[in-house]
């Protein structure tokens, strides 16, 4: 029962921080602020699914949230849809898309598959700038009328950023969910040793086409919230590729294969990068703490924070997944 | 008794090598079949291609009268035939309950999450793991690990086990104990496909015994039959003498 897992009531406390603490004063700069944290929370909790769950090192998973925000922005402004269906249908299009892809570049392991993941980014990129419907290089701006359906600009941005925080409560129960069901149970496996998995008599190639369809849903949807809540998109921003790297870092300082671990990695970093990024002396300097801190996690700490919780108090696994 | 592996003429080459050629053999329910050879005799190969990790280039194999040549692996397993791994194969950062939770879960009765749990600490306490079924799979002596190998595979409830050297490395002691869970194993009703160097134990275990020699089948028969044919004399057991001794132990 999910209930009596101490980790489900710390992800709706986090929620409820979430909501409360930019309520309490209408407080529109930090509904910003938390926008980019609950964003990079998404991000890292689904790409934990596949390095974290699977031990399948994606290193274009910002694909996922791009597209995603390029096929909600489609629909909004070329055919009119409501957000919600728009938001909804951009994951399922892109789950759909990611299954192609899965089912092509899966058969590779290790280093080339992370290749691969890069292959997909860079196609997805090239596609979108030469397609007319998405803007091209220039991409597509949101009409002000689009936010008249949820009650104007002002009301839209608060709707947009609960949305935003319910994709980062459900990609957290996510993970939860998945880590201690039998489905998880066989990612783990592929993880240790894909061969072994075969012979326990687990379907890698289903399991793994399952994880990295799903891996992409949620951040498709949120994509297609924040480039609502944007008014834009072009190709530069959805597909930011150092973000996606940066990920990976985030996921690692925190703690591959933890929900918690994913959700603390995130929010640390992108507190650390926000505050690094817009202190005039430190622009761009960002980059050369993440590779420090990459560099530190790998060798000296590879659970990163919460392994190292496990490791000084062991009893913290029962609490803390 | 009716055969439960038919193995028809199976051939596999890797480039010019002809790991295994030609084999044929049959398994009966309920026996310990033992499969023996130099090294590089085709053995694991040959594990290899029954179920299913290598497609033979010639050749079937039926299990319990379904043709399953070519099948993958995780299909084989469903189907009621488990094996063990020569060099181990532990899911290291799990816990030794939970690799055995695997075998299960996946194994020919799917069982969930739960009910795989429970089986896997029934297997685990029956191979003498029970203690340490809360520690990391990377923690285990060798000896363990084997055993840990034999419990993922009992857990998926096979009707036929393939047990790949399951006594290689094991001090006399381990041995005994082994061979001991073996022969329950047997009493079980699970029919057993096991490849050794260890030659007491497996004189003493099999019902018949196979002896493949450069991919090629040298001999089957009892074990008293194979330790005076002179043709696994002179490939295998070296001399007269050893064969006479083997045979006395027993």
């Amino acid at each position: 029962m999910i209930l009596l897992r101490p980790m489900f009531w710390i992800t709706l406390l986090l929620a409820a921080l979430f909501i409360y603490l930019p309520l309490r004063n209408n407080d529109a700069a930090m509904r910003e602020d938390l926008i980019l944290v609950a964003v990079a929370i998404i991000l890292v909790s689904n790409l934990n699914l596949m390095i974290g769950y699977t031990g399948y090192v994606n290193f274009g998973h910002i694909v996922f949230y791009g597209l995603g925000g390029y096929v909600g922005m489609y629909l909004v402004t070329a055919r009119g849809w409501h957000l919600p269906t728009a938001a909804l249908t951009a994951g399922i299009v892109v789950s759909l898309c990611a299954l192609l892809f899965g089912l092509g570049i899966l058969r590779l392991r290790g280093a080339y598959f992370a290749l691969a993941t890069i292959g997909v980014l860079v196609a997805v990129n090239a596609f979108v700038r030469n397609v007319d419907a998405f803007g091209r290089s220039t991409g597509m701006y949101l009409s002000f009328e689009s936010y008249q359906p949820l009650g104007g600009a002002m009301r839209a941005l608060w709707i947009t950023y609960y949305l935003i925080i319910g994709v980062m409560v459900l990609s957290m129960l996510l993970s939860l969910l998945i880590k201690r069901s039998k489905f998880g149970l066989g990612l783990f496996a592929i993880r240790e040793d894909e061969d072994a998995a075969i012979v326990l008599g687990i379907n890698t190639t289903t399991y793994k086409a399952i994880i990295y369809s799903l891996s992409a849903f949620l951040p498709a949807v949120a994509g297609a919230l924040v480039f609502f809540k944007n008014g834009m998109i072009d190709p530069d921003i959805a597909f930011e590729y150092m973000l996606s790297l940066e990920g990976i870092v985030m996921l690692m300082l925190g703690g591959q294969g933890t929900v918690l671990g994913a959700a603390l990695g995130a929010a640390l970093y992108e507190r650390l990068r926000s505050y690094l990024l817009t202190s005039p002396k430190l622009s761009n300097f960002h980059l050369v703490i993440a590779g420090g801190l990459l560099l530190v996690v790998v060798l000296f700490a590879s659970g990163g924070l919460i392994g190292w919780l496990y490791k000084f108090v062991p009893r913290s696994q029962k609490v803390i997944e | 008794m009716s055969d439960l592996l038919e193995v028809q003429g199976v051939s596999k080459r890797f480039g010019g090598l002809h790991a295994v050629s030609n084999v044929s053999f049959q398994i009966r329910e309920g026996e310990i079949l033992g499969l023996i050879g130099p090294n590089g005799a085709g053995k694991t190969t040959l594990f290899n291609i029954v179920n299913g990790v290598y497609k033979p280039d010639k050749g079937t194999i039926a299990f319990a009268g379904k043709d399953i040549t070519g099948l993958a692996p995780n299909r084989v397993v469903k189907m009621g035939l488990s094996r063990t791994h020569q060099i181990v194969k532990p899911l290291n950062s799990l816990s030794v309950l939970d690799n055995v939770t695997v075998g299960a879960c996946f194994g020919r009765e799917s069982l969930g999450l739960n009910a795989a749990r429970e089986t896997a600490r029934e297997v685990l306490k029956r191979v003498g793991l029970g203690d340490r079924a809360e520690s990391s799979a990377r923690n285990l002596t060798l000896a363990s690990k084997k055993r840990l190998e034999v419990a993922r595979a009992l857990a998926a409830k096979p009707t036929l086990l393939l047990l790949d050297e399951v006594l290689a490395g094991l001090n006399p002691t381990e041995v005994t104990q082994m061979i001991e869970l073996l022969r329950k194993i047997r009493d079980d009703g699970v029919s057993v496909f096991m490849i050794e160097h260890v030659m007491q134990a497996i004189m003493k275990l099999s019902d018949r015994i196979v002896v493949l020699n450069f991919g090629q089948k040298l001999a089957e028969g009892t074990p008293k039959e194979i330790s005076h044919d002179p043709h696994v004399i002179e490939a295998y057991l070296g001399d007269e003498d050893i064969a006479e001794k083997l045979m006395e132990k027993n």
